[in-house]
């Protein structure tokens, strides 16, 4: 027999669109999301920089020249974001691995200081590219 | 008699390892990065002749072919995991693991070439 609720509707199933995520799920899609975006396209990329890098010193010049380009710098600095959010949720889950921080606010507490380091040192990452 | 079954019940374990594998080689690559960093800022490399100087040393090379070598096998753990939870036909899953292991194989490979080719 189903349980009768009051007038207030309740959602029959999750739709992502329309419930709010608290901040540590955020964080941990965000991470998600991330190291997919690493793996593809960031390790091809990463390796072809390398190559040029290496390779001789014309390619050297062309990475150089190439990294100039304002898209191009922008597109670094979306890569330095998802790659320092990665690394810092992935340091939150090692803390929680060693049982650190499992109490609820402390977990939202330290799903905050991920984002904003994150963004923080994104920033100052951008700066220095500017 | 009944031997008793010589087998552990609860799983072969085979997530604890990845689970391990994962947090290990994601410690060695900060660790990695971490002196990278500390090199890059100590011998402060500009030049093409540099960059390739600080790249030739033995030690330097064998540490970021660990550091390469851990993130392809981070990498497949993560990606595996992530293709588990969301690809469920089983046909579809298993071309997406094999394409994920080639690519893998072939930036090693890539990797070693551009270091020691």
């Amino acid at each position: 027999m189903e349980a009768q609720y009051p007038a207030r509707r309740r959602p029959k199933y999750l739709n992502l669109l329309k419930i709010r995520e608290p901040l540590p799920a955020v964080v941990s899609i965000l991470h998600r999301i991330s190291g997919v975006l690493l793996f593809f396209p960031g390790i091809p990329l990463f390796l072809y920089g390398l190559q040029l890098l290496l390779q001789s010193p014309e390619t050297f010049a062309s990475l150089q020249s190439g990294l100039a380009h304002p898209l191009c710098k922008l597109f670094l600095l979306l890569a330095t974001w998802f790659f320092l959010h990665h690394l810092f949720a992935g340091i939150r889950h090692l803390m929680l691995d060693l049982h650190y921080g499992l109490q609820l606010e402390h977990a939202r507490l330290s799903s905050k200081l991920v984002l904003i380091f994150g963004a923080a040192l994104t920033m100052l990452a951008g700066v220095w590219l500017w | 008699m009944v031997k008793p079954a010589n087998r552990i019940i609860t799983g072969a374990h085979y997530g604890l390892k990845d689970w391990l594998v994962q947090r290990i080689t994601a410690v060695l690559m900060v660790v990695y990065i971490g002196l990278l960093i500390v090199f890059i800022v100590v011998y402060q490399p500009e030049s093409y002749e540099e960059f390739k100087a600080l790249f030739s040393i033995r030690w330097i090379k064998i540490a970021s072919l660990l550091f390469f070598a851990g993130l392809c096998w981070h990498a497949w753990v993560g990606v595996r995991n992530v293709l588990m939870d969301y690809i469920h036909p089983m046909s579809i899953r298993l071309t997406l693991q094999i394409m994920c292991i080639v690519a893998l194989l072939g930036y090693l490979i890539w990797f070693l070439d551009i270091m020691w080719g």
